[in-house]
């Protein structure tokens, strides 16, 4: 293989920065200094498409009209477990306006269990069982209303704790054959292990399984911590909701949809209707959001598509508030049973974790891979269970598994650190072997003043304020099928495609930095067209990978398509290409610097319309730990809480929030401080909030808007500062990594220590309410 | 004035606004309650109008939007929202909650904001409807618009529209409005990617930069 040697910036910039020696493929670019020393990568770019936003231009899905286009609606479960004996849709039919209706059936694409009949069985309130087409929204939903499903209703369980008992109503009666999306990344299983409602355990992930033998590591634990932590069920709620319009009027289905996935969706609905995928076209310009949940066509893909089918005509179909909140995923819940065993000198000799969560009718309630991972102990073992109930399916919430675990396992160490009587940052630095968090854990005290946090409950008066800590970890993925195409068109404009879509992290902003900083241009001589699938395959928005997966081959595809042009350039000036520069929208040599050329005079040299460079995410340099992707290093963050308790009413304020994260090199300071608001305002509703409350009488979700499920506004917003530290690993030709999961992870846990070292009383569950306060306090029963 | 000629037979009738179609809120769940209607929204009164009874069909009416006379055909049960969104296809106002809880869907009438979700397309009568497009000025953004561009005030965007109706209101309204001013301006307005603190900053060097 041809190779060459350059030694790359390495380190913690104002901490350890060196250098360090790699032997990468010779065709990749020159290395990047560190960004103090680049133009406009690692600054605070204003978005490419911020204006479309503010002036109400922006499309989304939502809001795409097509000629002839009908308005869809789902037809849905209202019974939480049932076998349908018939559905009459004789007087939907006959409503003036009425285009198509089509019943889901036990067919094997869309069915679950084709024994049962003609109908899938219902297992949860929301279930979609079929839809209909109509001139007018209006009208679809009038006509759902004259559809009659005639039940044979099943005994059912929705709260986690009854579904466990021996005796309660069985969800499943068989093995889950497919994992869904649910909530855990890394080892999962079938379904097919485990009792009644209990399936699993997972025990290992990619980071291995148990380790050590965890009954002499309690032996020789001088301290130990036995706690069991239990987290709420939320639902993602984007500002918009799930959804496609379909247009299947020629040889190519359309689907415009709002995706984290474009590539997904399009491969779905290939396979559903038996397409080969280049007759699949998604598109997704701009998306109202999804954390998490948007990665497939679901349900409403193939529904349009079919009703697209028999109408011929293209299809809206996007859910109302309601739906989203029933059947397009939630975080799971957990109870979680956490046991962590310390030397007196704080070294950790146990930690066994046993966890029980539900994803409803899913699989995917596992606590992730955190109490594994964050802090080395050589005794460790987890079990993961998923306990299956009649409610929504869980899906991926940003971190899936690592907050809840987050909350339990960041609790324990402090609780740990207390015990042995050592400030909970000290205790950290002792067991915690990552470099960046501890510089994080330092700049961030700094920032935060730590030095001002007093013993827990110490405070005097009503209104007690308290300071808090937690850490997080995420592990740097990256998608080999992450492909852009650049391309140098003879007008002087500059083009990069892929399919990767920008969900509102910014992805298309910092892909015009990567190009404009390669071709020594200006963000705004960049076009961004991406987030369709006839351009080369990109990532999913969804475990933090975009960032890192998408830009080194965006680097590379510019460094190709530059090389090709500076040629015709080094022709012209009979000389060396690789004398040549661009900078600031000029051609120059190092040479001769008498000679320049504006860079869109050069494309005026090519004697094709275009350059067109197409480059593909290769191995990081150095290698993956695992080789489907999993990087060297990881995501991690340090966040500090402050709260004010106030022990009359029970009522909890988050005054401020510190977060210290890193991501490799950071690309654009602005948005990355953006998605870590974003993080830790979700995480800080989460501990204080939000909350899915069931109805276990009736299976219905009982706050499925968005007045009653309560979120943060403007009112709660705590004052947020963050700070990111670069950091180099030298691992790709832009060394950078997203940051969309690691926000949110460890906030919960920084708040809950914050409220303890408040009132000095430890909240075991979340939401954190006034009621959970003043029941801690002992002021009520 | 602007032109009033909408006939008789769109007057509007008995101003039956869609709040008194939405079914009762319910349950309250545990612990506290948060305000999340837009505070303004609130100062809007509803005139109760007796008239002739329309509908279920559609028929023409005429609502000025954005200093423009436009005339559509709706059915009476059509929202203000639904109205600009389906049949204006001015999309930049959005539905999120569709019932009053998120101001995703603000616009002014009469130059005060109101939630087009939560209002009857017929009840608009001859006031005038402001939206989210017609914002800038001659192509010129607002200061507003232009201080959450450069203060990152944006994420996914689908709250922006309504975000930026709240914020625009405030600075014309209040020369120098402090961080509570615009959190109060702001107190309905639901954003799940977390543009909260920007949104205060933004609108914040908005109102310097319109005195
Ligand atoms: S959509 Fe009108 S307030 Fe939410
Ligand atoms: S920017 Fe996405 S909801 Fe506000």
């Amino acid at each position: 293989m041809d190779t060459r040697k350059e030694k790359f910036p390495y380190g913690i910039p104002g901490h350890n920065l060196s250098e360090i020696e790699r032997e990468i493929p010779i065709e990749e670019p020159p290395v990047w200094p560190i960004n103090d020393k680049l133009k406009i990568i690692g600054k605070r770019v204003t978005r490419i498409d911020a204006l479309d936003k503010v002036i109400g231009k922006a499309k989304y899905t939502s809001d795409i009209k097509l000629p002839g286009m009908l308005y869809a609606k789902f037809l849905r479960s209202n019974v939480p477990h049932a076998v349908i004996t018939s559905i009459d849709i004789s007087k939907a039919k006959s409503l003036t306006g009425v285009h198509a209706i089509h019943l889901i059936e036990n067919t094997q694409k869309e069915g679950e269990e084709n024994k049962n009949g003609k109908y899938p069985i219902v297992k949860y309130v929301g279930q979609p069982l079929g839809g209909i087409a109509a001139e007018s929204l209006e009208i679809a939903k009038d006509a759902i209303a004259l559809i009659k499903v005639n039940y044979e209703k099943k005994s059912f369980v929705i709260d986690i704790d009854t579904a466990m008992e021996i005796g309660a109503p069985i969800v499943f009666d068989e093995p889950i054959t497919q994992q869904q999306d649910g909530g855990d990344v890394g080892e999962t299983h079938d379904g097919s292990k485990g009792k009644g409602n209990v399936r699993g355990p997972s025990t290992s992930s990619f980071f291995g399984g148990p380790r050590g033998d965890l009954v002499k590591g309690f032996e020789e634990a001088d301290v130990v911590v036995e706690r069991t932590y239990r987290t709420q069920v939320h639902t993602h709620m984007p500002l918009e909701t799930h959804g496609v319009v379909v247009d299947w009027n020629s040889d190519v289905m359309m689907v415009y949809a709002s995706t984290q996935n474009t590539n997904a969706v399009r491969n779905e609905m290939a396979s559903i209707f038996n397409l080969p995928k280049s007759k699949v076209r998604v598109f997704c310009d701009f998306m109202g959001g999804g954390f998490g949940a948007k990665h497939s066509s679901g349900s409403f893909g193939p529904m349009a598509a079919n009703l697209a089918k028999k109408t011929g005509r293209p299809i809206w179909l996007m859910l109302d508030r309601q739906e989203e909140h029933l059947s397009e995923g939630n975080r799971p819940n957990s109870i979680q049973y956490l046991k962590i065993g310390a030397k007196k000198n704080g070294t950790l000799t146990g930690i066994q974790q046993r966890s029980h969560g539900t994803a409803g009718v899913a699989l995917g309630a596992g606590v992730g891979r955190i109490a594994q991972i964050l802090y080395t102990c050589p005794n460790f073992a987890t079990e993961q269970y998923d306990v299956l109930t009649n409610a929504g399916p869980g899906a991926a919430w940003r971190a899936p598994g690592n907050v809840q675990g987050a909350f339990g396992l960041e609790q324990a160490i402090d609780e740990l650190a207390e015990k042995l009587n050592m400030d909970p940052l000290t205790y950290r630095d002792k067991i915690d072997k990552s470099e960046v968090r501890k510089v994080e854990r330092r700049r961030g005290a700094k920032l935060f003043d730590w030095s001002r946090r007093q013993p827990a409950g110490s405070g005097k008066g009503v209104v007690k304020k308290g300071l808090g800590v937690g850490q997080s970890t995420w592990p740097r993925f990256v998608t080999l099928d992450s492909s852009v195409e650049v391309k140098i068109h003879n007008d002087g404009g500059v083009e990069i495609r892929s399919s990767v879509q920008d969900i509102g992290t910014g992805t298309k902003t910092i892909l015009a930095q990567v190009v404009a900083e390669e071709l020594g241009l200006e963000v705004k001589d960049i076009t961004v067209n991406i987030g369709d699938t006839f351009f080369p395959v990109g990532p999913g928005s969804g475990g933090s990978v975009v960032t890192g997966s998408i830009t080194p081959p965006a680097r590379n595809a510019t460094y190709e398509a530059k090389k090709a042009l500076l040629k015709l350039v080094a022709k012209k000036w009979e000389t060396d290409s690789s004398e040549l520069f661009i900078e600031n929208g000029q051609i120059g040599s190092k040479k001769d610097a008498s000679l320049k050329m504006p860079f869109k005079g050069a494309t005026k040299l090519m004697r094709t319309s275009q350059i067109s460079k197409i480059a593909s995410r290769s191995d990081d340099y150095g290698g993956f730990q695992q080789p489907w992707g999993l990087a060297y290093g990881d995501l991690g963050s340090v966040q500090f809480a402050e709260v004010s308790v106030n022990t009359d009413t029970g009522f909890v304020k988050v005054d401020k929030i510190v977060a210290v994260h890193s991501c490799g090199r950071p690309l654009n300071i602005g948005q990355l401080e953006s998605q870590i608001n974003g993080g830790v305002i979700q995480g800080v509703s989460y501990a204080l909030y939000e909350n899915r409350v069931m109805d276990n009488g009736t299976g219905h979700m009982m706050n499925a808007n968005v007045d009653q499920y309560k979120v943060p506004f403007s009112m709660e917003i705590p004052e947020i500062e963050t700070l990111v530290v670069e950091e180099y690993s030298a691992l790709s030709s832009t060394d950078a990594y997203g940051i969309g999961e690691p926000a949110n992870i460890a906030t919960a846990a920084a708040i809950a220590n914050a409220v303890y070292n408040a009132i000095g009383v430890r909240l075991y569950e979340i939401p954190i309410t006034p009621a959970s306060i003043l029941k801690a306090l002992g002021k009520v029963s | 004035m602007e032109d009033k000629n909408q006939g008789s037979e769109s007057k509007p009738t008995k101003a039956i606004t869609r709040r008194s179609f939405i079914r009762g809120a319910g349950l309250s769940t545990a612990g506290s309650v948060l305000l999340t209607t837009n505070a303004l929204a609130f100062a809007h009164k509803e005139q109760l109008v007796t008239g002739e009874e329309y509908g279920p069909e559609a028929m023409t009416i005429k609502m000025k939007v954005n200093g423009m006379m436009k005339s559509l055909s709706v059915e009476p049960r059509t929202t203000l929202a639904s109205a600009l969104r389906d049949h204006l296809e001015l999309t930049g106002t959005k539905v999120v909650c569709d019932r009053g809880s998120c101001s995703a869907c603000t616009v002014y009438l009469d130059g005060k904001p109101v939630n087009a979700c939560m209002m009857s397309a017929f009840d608009v009568g001859d006031k005038e409807i402001t939206t989210i497009e017609g914002i800038a000025q001659n192509g010129e953004l607002h200061p507003v618009q232009q201080a959450f561009i450069e203060h990152d005030a944006s994420q996914c965007g689908y709250c922006t529209p309504g975000m930026i109706m709240s914020c625009v209101h405030l600075v014309e309204n209040n020369t120098d409005p402090n961080l509570e001013d615009v959190k109060n301006a702001t107190r309905g307005n639901l954003c799940r990617c977390g543009t909260y603190p920007n949104v205060f900053k933004a609108t914040l060097a908005a109102a310097k930069k319109t005195i």
